[in-house]
């Protein structure tokens, strides 16, 4: 066996199966697991997706929004026991893959067309 | 019990804990090793086990090797031998086989390994000099500069100079074993260890 076939098969017992199809531009609703004094309860964290970085069980997504007038942006790595599932709102038409861009608009220019 | 293990390093990757929370970790195909020699303080003066890990052709052994494997009345030719302290040596027997479960999950451990070469390297890369800077009419960009008083009229000897940097044994210490795989003969270190991937390790437990 391979060094390379070891790593991923070390890395397969902690890989989800069905992940969902996640891409730049779309809006998704994210509900993970949070521990708070011993219970567990999902916190939802919805906004735009502006990068998914691929590398296995690595794999992530960034997510971003803007709460009360404060732009948050999260990373949930897609394969985390701790991510329970993502909700995908709207697929958006967009021409790159990282938007980073989007953190210098604010207001309509930093709003995304949707995809038909 | 044995108090350590050989290994090769095979390389890194992630694995996500109870909590969820993700870990970087080294894994590390570990034994089967086989003691090739018992030393005790009447022959040896002192106690200790050697143990014999990988496999080498029999036409590539030199002939003291030869000998030495021969003389432990081994099946089958070992690649690199490795010695461990122990208090008393006599529960082990040369041709005695042991696998990676000498470990458990949560055994503080240290990992000993031959570091990557670098080559010759300067006195930046190797001592983390400062340097002189890039740009602005400077003409030297990475040399060591001065290297002492005028006093005494030559150079300490241990001065950090420029030099053969890496492929020297290096020993991590404050380690833990965050996985054991019997079957595929597999440990997973929390973090990172000295060496190559492919490279010989020596895994010691810490008390």
């Amino acid at each position: 066996m391979s060094k390379q076939a070891i790593l991923q098969s070390v890395a397969q017992g902690c890989l989800k199966e069905n992940l969902p199809v996640i891409k730049p531009g779309d809006t998704v609703r994210a509900h993970v697991k949070v521990r708070e004094g011993g219970k567990e309860r999902l916190q939802v964290f919805e906004g735009l997706v502006i990068a998914v970085r691929n590398g296995g069980i690595a794999k992530n997504v960034t997510i971003r929004k803007i709460s009360s007038g404060v732009g948050v942006e999260r990373t949930f790595p897609l394969h985390s026991p701790m991510v329970d599932r993502f909700e995908v709102l709207r697929h958006g038409r967009v021409r790159r893959a990282k938007l980073y861009y989007i953190r210098e608009k604010v207001g309509k220019d930093a709003r995304i067309k949707e995809k038909r | 019990m044995l108090p350590g293990i050989l290994g090769t390093k095979i390389g890194m990757t992630h694995i996500f804990n109870e909590e969820g929370a993700m870990v970087p970790v080294t894994v590390i195909q570990a034994g089967p090793v086989v003691v090739t020699q018992v030393k005790t303080p009447e022959t040896d003066g002192y106690s200790a086990v050697q143990v014999g890990f990988g496999e080498q052709s029999e036409k590539h052994l030199t002939f003291p090797k030869f000998g030495h494997l021969k003389k432990a009345g081994l099946t089958k030719n070992v690649r690199h031998m490795r010695e461990f302290r122990v208090e008393d040596a006599t529960q082990f027997q040369p041709g005695q086989e042991f696998l990676c479960d000498v470990f458990e999950t949560g055994q503080s451990i240290t990992v000993t390994g031959t570091s990557k070469g670098r080559g010759f390297a300067g006195g930046v890369k190797r001592y983390h000099f400062k340097g002189q800077h890039m740009t602005h009419g400077y003409m030297t960009h990475r040399r060591p500069l001065s290297n002492g008083a005028t006093g005494p009229q030559r150079v300490f000897k241990g001065s950090r100079r420029p030099g053969h940097m890496g492929d020297e044994t290096v020993t991590q210490a404050g380690l833990k074993v965050v996985g054991v795989d019997v079957e595929r003969n597999l440990i997973l270190v929390d973090g990172s260890v000295p060496g190559a991937n492919g490279s010989l390790v020596t895994i010691k437990k810490v008390k």
